[in-house]
């Protein structure tokens, strides 16, 4: 099974280019004729977690590997880490600052929406090392459509 | 359906191959192949960018000619109500709506009339609340096109009315046989078009299986027949029968006005069109309730075959409102006949796709990231590709080579005068001595 590879080093320094990565994948995903459902849990799931990349650790790094079942994305950085995982999955819950609220991001939906789009999630954090997440979507076989 | 069937059309005599077109067409349908530009007609979706952009002028939009009229014995004219925007001055549409009937026309039948039914069925379809949110309005055939392409995922948001232009044609047939007796075949039904999406969607219509119009003559070439003899006119008949709603969709924000709601977007000029769509896609927008979409910058009034600028236009209409009723036009019973509903849905038409199935499409992706690092990111277009990762998936389906980038040949040749080479420093011209 063939397996393609993308890797994105996020810049933290720049808000207006979150979101970039991800409208990158969705692009790659619609050449590659994956299901559509698929293809927008991808893209959802992976924005939160790039704008949550930016708003909270300064950047990092998002590797991507494709296979006609799978997509999983692993978002690595190395932020501050989070405290309380169960608090930061409950919708609503944020730590952002009242300069990125004003911006209409910190609305507490970033992990709760990866939880919500993804298949499974897995997240690897450590308070002033940093948060490694992995989200995998699975990929229904769409061939019989064709 | 015929997707070859399009109306940009190019004159090889007159093109270049210059890169223009192929950077500004939003669907990547254009390459420049043998040194003249080559439209790849499952991709185009005749917005027209390419014939905005040309300096050349060898992009045209393929329209019919006056001598059509003679093929029928009853002519009607049906003129979108972005033609009012054109004319200085005017204060009064019953000046323009009489000239045509000094030009060769029977009757008018105001597009703008279907468009104030067009409104009022959305109205009702949004109060019903059975659409999926947000809607998105299918007036504008390049948008359609657009989404069926590039958006496939958003057909089902797709409101599925008929445009204004075929609904008024619907009911400019129904009225001239009733008003002649003749045979529906002996009318001709003609939309005076901003832009050559329209006539697209008469040869191949969107959402219907058979369009109602017999053909579409452009807004530039009616109006100098128009001005020469709105110039002379002494009376002016009592043909107007729409109103600030209806001329409203002349331009951008104008059908969304029309709904009465505030939770709405307007969105025009495709690369601002393309971003709304992408965060609709992503649920970003799952508040709004409907969302306008006009191809062109400014609405309508921005198509490629009006002569005025569409700012310009837009004052103009500001103008004509103040004498306008709000509308003229309104349903029977409330209720959405259905004849102004579409035949069929959208359909999306995978040409993005690398492969038809994934695990071929994933080894061409991988392969064409591959050729993509040797590329030089330049975009230069120098390959007939509007970008380096455009000819990258060129190569990889086949349709072009490696050693159509220069800079590639460049580097292959080893030639040492050529390697790292860049683009010259600033010239500035020899100093001169000051005088004291």
């Amino acid at each position: 099974m063939s397996i393609l590879k993308l890797h994105y080093d996020i810049d933290g320094s720049d808000f207006t280019r979150a979101g970039e990565a991800s409208g990158k994948v969705k692009r790659v995903l619609k050449k590659l004729g994956l299901d559509a459902e698929a293809i927008r849990n991808v893209s959802i799931a992976m924005y939160e977690g790039e704008i949550n990349m930016v708003i909270h650790a300064g950047g990092g790094e998002i590797d991507v590997e494709i296979s006609s079942e799978l997509v999983t994305i692993v978002l690595t950085d190395h932020g501050p880490g989070i405290e309380d995982v169960s608090l930061a999955m409950k919708e609503g819950y944020s730590t952002a600052t009242d300069n990125i609220r004003s911006l209409g991001f910190g609305a507490g939906m970033g992990l709760p929406n990866i939880k919500k789009y993804a298949n499974e999630v897995a997240i690897d954090t450590k308070v002033g090392v940093g948060t490694t997440i992995t989200i995998k979507i699975y990929v229904p076989d769409c061939s019989a459509e064709l | 359906m015929n997707v070859l069937n399009h109306s940009v059309r190019l004159d090889e005599d007159k093109c270049k191959g210059c890169m223009n077109c192929i950077k500004r067409c939003p669907t990547e349908a254009i390459r420049v192949r043998n040194g003249k530009a080559s439209i790849i007609p499952e991709r185009c979706i005749d917005c027209g960018e390419c014939i905005r952009v040309c300096p050349q002028h060898a992009k045209r939009a393929d329209r019919d000619s006056f001598d059509i009229l003679a093929n029928y014995k009853y002519k009607v004219a049906l003129p979108a109500p972005s033609l009012y925007g054109q004319f200085n001055n005017l204060d009064d549409i019953d000046c323009v709506l009489t000239a045509f009937k000094m030009i060769g026309f029977d009757d008018i039948f105001e597009v703008s009339k279907g468009a104030e039914l067009v409104s009022e069925a959305t109205r009702l379809l949004l109060k019903r609340g059975e659409l999926k949110k947000p809607v998105i309005s299918s007036a504008c055939p390049a948008v359609c096109r657009l989404i069926r392409v590039r958006f496939p995922n958003l057909i089902s948001h797709v409101l599925e009315l008929n445009s204004p232009m075929e609904e008024a044609a619907r009911l400019a047939r129904i009225k001239a046989v009733e008003d002649t007796g003749l045979k529906p075949t002996d009318i001709g039904i003609f939309f005076i078009t901003p832009c050559p999406a329209k006539i697209t969607a008469i040869k191949q219509p969107i959402g219907l299986e058979k369009s109602n119009l017999d053909g579409a003559f452009a807004i530039k070439d009616v109006y100098p027949k128009l001005l020469a003899q709105m110039n002379r006119l002494d009376v002016t008949g009592n043909l107007r029968d729409s109103g600030i709603i209806g001329v409203g969709w002349a331009t951008s924000g104008g059908a969304s006005a029309a709904l009465l709601r505030e939770r709405y977007i307007a969105v025009d000029g495709i690369e601002n069109v393309i971003q709304v769509l992408e965060e609709i896609e992503d649920e970003k927008l799952n508040n709004i309730d409907f969302i306008e979409i006009n191809a062109c910058t400014g609405g309508c009034v921005g198509g490629v075959l009006c002569t005025e600028n569409p700012f310009v236009a837009r004052s103009h209409l500001q103008h004509l409102r103040k004498y306008l009723p709000v509308s003229c036009n309104h349903l029977e019973g409330e209720k959405v006949p259905k004849a102004m509903n579409w035949d069929t849905s959208l359909k999306a038409i995978s040409v993005l796709k690398l492969a038809d199935n994934v695990e071929d499409a994933l080894d061409l992706m991988k392969e064409l990231n591959t050729i993509a690092e040797r590329l030089p990111g330049l975009d230069c277009g120098t390959c007939g590709a509007p970008s380096c990762r455009a000819l990258a998936e060129d190569i990889v389906r086949g349709l072009a080579l490696e050693s159509d980038c220069v800079f590639y040949m460049r580097d292959a040749q080893g030639n040492p005068s050529f390697q790292g080479l860049v683009p010259p420093p600033f010239r500035k011209p020899p100093k001169k001595e000051e005088t004291p």
